[in-house]
């Protein structure tokens, strides 16, 4: 199972490497979405603003939405989901690797726009970079939730408004201690509560993927 | 054609999707070392029996055995791993090469990636192993989707309209591959809308309607 996770994450980052689109898209998206988030806030409100954590997350839960999307479009044709469902690969190790995958960008994503919400939203640096281990836990339930969410919605094939409908109910309860936990990190308060909540979160969808994606790719 | 125990047996295999029937009831065997043309007018059911023989779609009703799976009762992903799969369709990753698509496969199968290079030179694709699929002709995406059955050397190659936006030395090829295939010991099994002009290959033949076989050369 290890050894196809590793396989398939790979894969995924190697090609959204070449394709480029998380460099010039979607990086790009989110920095506008944080900077009008910001011009939004207006200049003399957004330095003091408690909204900063909130506006975060919500910019990196629409980065998210297209990059589960696109995690899925890779797989989408016929003729490619044909030729790998004939290699075989053990359904918990795609889902691993596309986890692994989308995590790894997803993290990648978030350290350019925590450093935009320093800049934009003028968070405090110490607070922002006390926020990362909570971030990284976030992000990884995240990306397992989507990933699972991803192939509920028709893995690539599926009507593109139907992933934001069926995931955003499950993707509430991470933003929610996400925001808690950056503003805790914020305000010098103790993130290790939110910090654990989310760790639960991020084991209980790892599970429920290992168990379930096999079922949503046959289905 | 060989005696030995066949390969695929079917008997009255239905296959419904979505209370649509794409196979109505459809007995067949196909020996190993042997190589079969399916033909049918569009809808006939074609792609769907290469489905059924690949583990791709279930098998609603009657008895089937491919490889030794059972389509009923065994393992669907095991079967997937002993049969090839080459559409008409794209079949591989755009931004990948054709080197690291026939890797990525070589990889999940736990087959030598030492043979990639053997096997582009087989297919004539050794000069484009570092293209982009996506930037590979229909005919050179063709021939890679051979490299990649060439490479997992399944027991049964099921080609869903392999000839189609070929030209004739594409075609030359393939016959000349189809036969050393067959020579080799497996079954082939090729979707086409005509029978196959080649006189090199003498295949049996069976043609479908309506989710069945209305005739059969052998």
């Amino acid at each position: 199972m290890i050894r196809i996770a590793l396989l398939v994450a790979g894969k995924d980052l190697r090609i959204e490497r070449r394709s480029r689109v998380l460099l010039w898209q979607v990086l790009p998206f989110g920095v506008t979405g944080l900077l009008l988030c910001g011009l939004a806030l207006g200049p003399t409100h957004a330095g003091h603003s408690s909204a900063a954590p909130g506006l975060f997350y919500l910019v990196m839960l629409l980065v998210a939405l297209l990059m589960i999307n696109r995690s899925q479009v890779i797989e989408g044709s016929v003729g490619t989901k044909t030729s790998i469902a004939t290699l075989g690969l053990d359904p918990a190790g795609v889902f691993l690797g596309k986890a692994l995958a989308l995590a790894v960008e997803l993290w990648l994503t978030a350290v350019v726009l925590l450093a935009g919400s320093v800049l934009f939203l003028h968070t405090a640096l110490s607070g922002t970079v006390s926020a990362l281990p909570s971030v990284v836990v976030i992000l990884g339930a995240l990306a397992a939730a989507g990933t699972l969410y991803g192939a509920l919605s028709g893995g690539g094939q599926g009507p593109a408004t139907l992933l934001p409908m069926l995931s955003l109910p499950a993707f509430a309860p991470l933003l929610i201690a996400g925001e808690r936990s950056f503003s805790a990190a914020l305000d010098h308060g103790s993130i290790w509560r939110w910090w654990v909540i989310s760790l639960v979160a991020l084991v209980a969808y790892l599970a429920l993927g290992i168990l379930l994606y096999g079922v949503l790719e046959e289905s | 054609m060989s005696n030995a125990s066949p390969v695929v047996e079917l008997r009255d295999a239905v296959v419904m999707i979505g209370g649509f029937p794409l196979l109505s009831g459809v007995t067949l065997e196909m020996p190993p070392h042997s190589l079969t043309v399916v033909t049918g007018a569009n809808g006939a059911g074609k792609t769907s029996l290469l489905r059924l023989l690949g583990g791709l779609v279930a098998l609603t009703s009657g008895y089937g055995v491919v490889s030794g799976v059972d389509l009923k009762t065994g393992d669907l992903r095991d079967l997937r791993r002993r049969v090839g799969w080459l559409g008409h369709e794209g079949s591989f990753y755009d931004d990948l090469t054709a080197k690291e698509n026939l890797t990525f496969a070589a990889k999940a199968l736990e087959r030598p990636v030492g043979e990639i290079p053997t096997v582009l030179e087989r297919v004539g694709l050794a000069h484009r192993s570092s293209t982009p699929a996506k930037q590979l002709s229909a005919g050179q995406r063709r021939r890679l989707g051979l490299a990649w059955l060439l490479l997992r050397r399944p027991e049964t190659w099921l080609l869903d309209e392999p000839y189609a936006s070929l030209d004739d030395e594409g075609r030359t090829f393939f016959d000349q591959l189809i036969g050393d295939v067959v020579a080799g010991g497996a079954a082939v099994v090729v979707s086409a809308h005509d029978p196959l002009r080649s006189s090199s290959l003498t295949p049996r033949t069976l043609t479908l309607a309506g989710g069945l076989v209305v005739g059969d050369d052998a």
